[in-house]
């Protein structure tokens, strides 16, 4: 890693990392990738270049499976703390917790400083959200960890995905935690 | 069919109901007809009463009968993990003995095991988890290690011949306040559970709270914050109770706090970039115990100073327990990195713990064969 002090810009970072697919630990890709750290003052989110080198592996099959089983559920797909406190995750319900992650991965890098390390800590409560459209729509509300601060915070997010089309995260905003928390 | 849970007293006095699902909307629009506000306290009473039973279902499991019938591989309440600790005393009375260090904010009895195969006041390795109440797999982890100490002290040469010269000391619960709140109010509460005046917020951060650069940066004053450092140093009873039996004590050499997550190995200072003067050796140290922690499973861990390898981090224990003269002072961050955090699946409770006993032997080892 390499950093770059750019004057009244920002702290730009060159970075080289390797991608591994977290369901098959052996499929990993190189990547290299450019964040720009904006001035603190101008409150903006980081730039991010990147290039991966190689191909992602290909999850039409599961995606299919996903997608058909949640378009021919009768009820709205409702579900709360996952994973719950043991940590454990219902075999169904973890594609949806990996398409909280890649949502929240959105989330987090529009809030990211150089000063703050974000994670997902759970799925306090997701709702399926039927559409008349090929989409699917679930409105997550999560928990984000941010390590520096060691604060919880709760976040909602609306997420929409298609195969075809990848995830979209059309509205999110930071909430207010509970009195007894 | 209104079940009133506040019933109406007068004008002026707020009532609460419980509506059933027809009478819903009638309701509201009655109420909104007639000027009278409301606001909803519980969405769905029914979810609230099936959760509820689903958790006192659970609660109802016997308390363990014997340490070896005890289920290593699962988290378990406060009360599971104390019936433990006596039974493993009752189990190995030669051994093992239970010390009551002091008692929490809530009035919770702080226990520490203490391992020991005679002598008086030896040198002594001091092992703790569970001071922030979320990091579960700590807690469970200390279980793992009591029961780890009690098969090993014969048989495994490394363990014999520390408890030939030396005594081991293990508080599992260090925060029992906080602990019990994660089981029963939120999951991810990390302080204790004390109130200090001037402030609706609870709980000070009891890795913020020792006298080491306490109120520096890299702790926060601000009472609702999770890195809150406390009014003063060793405020919280927690705190404190250690302490004291640390300076009674007055013969540790060995001193290691357990925290997760991130997998690191850290050694002093959080406070301050200035290095210790023992830096080389601990850095050598922490090389050797994750060496040894990954050749079990091949997790890859971090190690270095707290404030190099995390982050600036003042009113620590290890920078406390340093400064008093244990050399040997380290905290681990167990498992994982990130995927589960806190809430890591129990069946990696026994590999978690498994490898960071290979890496807490090669600490206490060393410390053995290098008294001072």
């Amino acid at each position: 890693m390499d950093k770059e002090d750019i004057d009244d810009v920002g702290h730009k970072y060159h970075l080289e990392l390797v991608l591994e697919d977290i369901l098959d630990k052996d499929s990993t890709v190189n990547c290299t990738a450019e964040v720009l750290y904006h001035l603190p003052n101008k409150n903006l989110p980081p730039d991010v270049q990147f290039t991966i080198e190689g191909e992602l592996k290909n999850t039409d099959e599961a995606d299919s499976m996903f997608y058909n089983r949640i378009k021919s559920l009768e009820k709205e797909l409702v579900a709360e703390d996952i994973p719950d406190s043991h940590g454990n995750v219902a075999p169904e319900m973890e594609p949806v917790r990996l398409l909280a992650w890649v949502a929240s991965g959105y989330v987090i890098w529009q809030n990211s400083t150089e000063n703050t390390k974000f994670q997902l800590a759970q799925i306090k409560h997701v709702k399926q959200v039927k559409r008349s459209d090929e989409y699917l729509e679930f409105d997550y509300r999560i928990l984000l960890h941010e390590m520096v601060s060691q604060e919880i915070i709760p976040w909602q997010m609306t997420v929409l995905w298609h195969p075809h089309h990848g995830v979209q995260v059309t509205q999110d905003s930071r909430q207010p935690k509970h009195a007894s928390e | 069919q209104l079940d009133f849970w506040l019933a109406p007293r007068g004008p002026g006095h707020p009532v609460d109901v419980r509506v059933p699902f027809p009478s819903l909307q009638p309701l509201k629009a009655h109420l909104e007809a007639n000027g009278v506000s409301y606001s909803i306290m519980i969405e769905d009473v029914q979810a609230l009463v099936d959760h509820e039973r689903t958790e006192m279902l659970r609660g109802r499991r016997q308390l363990p009968l014997s340490t070896n019938t005890f289920d290593y591989a699962t988290y378990h309440s406060l009360d599971e993990i104390y019936t433990f600790m006596d039974l493993l005393v009752a189990e190995n009375p030669n051994l093992v003995s239970k010390i009551e260090i002091g008692r929490s904010t809530e009035n919770r009895p702080l226990y520490v095991l203490k391992f020991s195969k005679g002598g008086t006041n030896r040198p002594a390795v001091w092992i703790d988890t569970g001071i922030h109440s979320r990091e579960w797999v700590t807690q469970a982890s200390g279980v793992w290690f009591a029961k780890k100490i009690v098969l090993d002290h014969k048989n495994d040469q490394g363990l014999a011949s520390i408890l030939d010269k030396m005594d081991i000391f293990l508080e599992i619960v260090t925060n029992p306040d906080g602990f019990v709140f994660t089981q029963t109010q939120n999951r991810m509460w990390r302080k204790t559970r004390s109130r200090h005046s001037g402030s609706a917020c609870i709980g000070v951060d009891p890795n913020r709270n020792w006298d080491a650069g306490f109120g520096g940066p890299g702790a926060s004053s601000n009472p609702c914050s999770e890195t809150y450092h406390g009014p003063y140093a060793n405020s919280e009873p927690e705190v404190k109770a250690i302490v004291d039996f640390v300076k009674n004590h007055g013969n540790i050499k060995a001193f290691v706090s357990i925290h997760s997550y991130s997998q690191l190995l850290l050694y002093p200072y959080g406070y301050t970039s200035t290095p210790v003067p023992d830096q080389q050796e601990l850095h050598q140290i922490s090389k050797e115990a994750v060496t040894a922690l990954s050749s079990l499973y091949g997790t890859n861990y971090k190690y270095g100073s707290i404030i190099t390898t995390i982050y600036q981090a003042s009113g620590g224990t290890i920078d406390w327990t340093y400064n008093q003269g244990i050399k040997y002072s380290f905290t681990f961050e167990l498992r994982d990195t990130g995927r589960y955090g806190f809430l890591l699946p129990a069946k990696q409770i026994v590999p978690t713990a498994q490898e960071t006993w290979l890496a807490l032997k090669v600490i206490m080892l060393h410390a053995l064969d290098h008294l001072y």
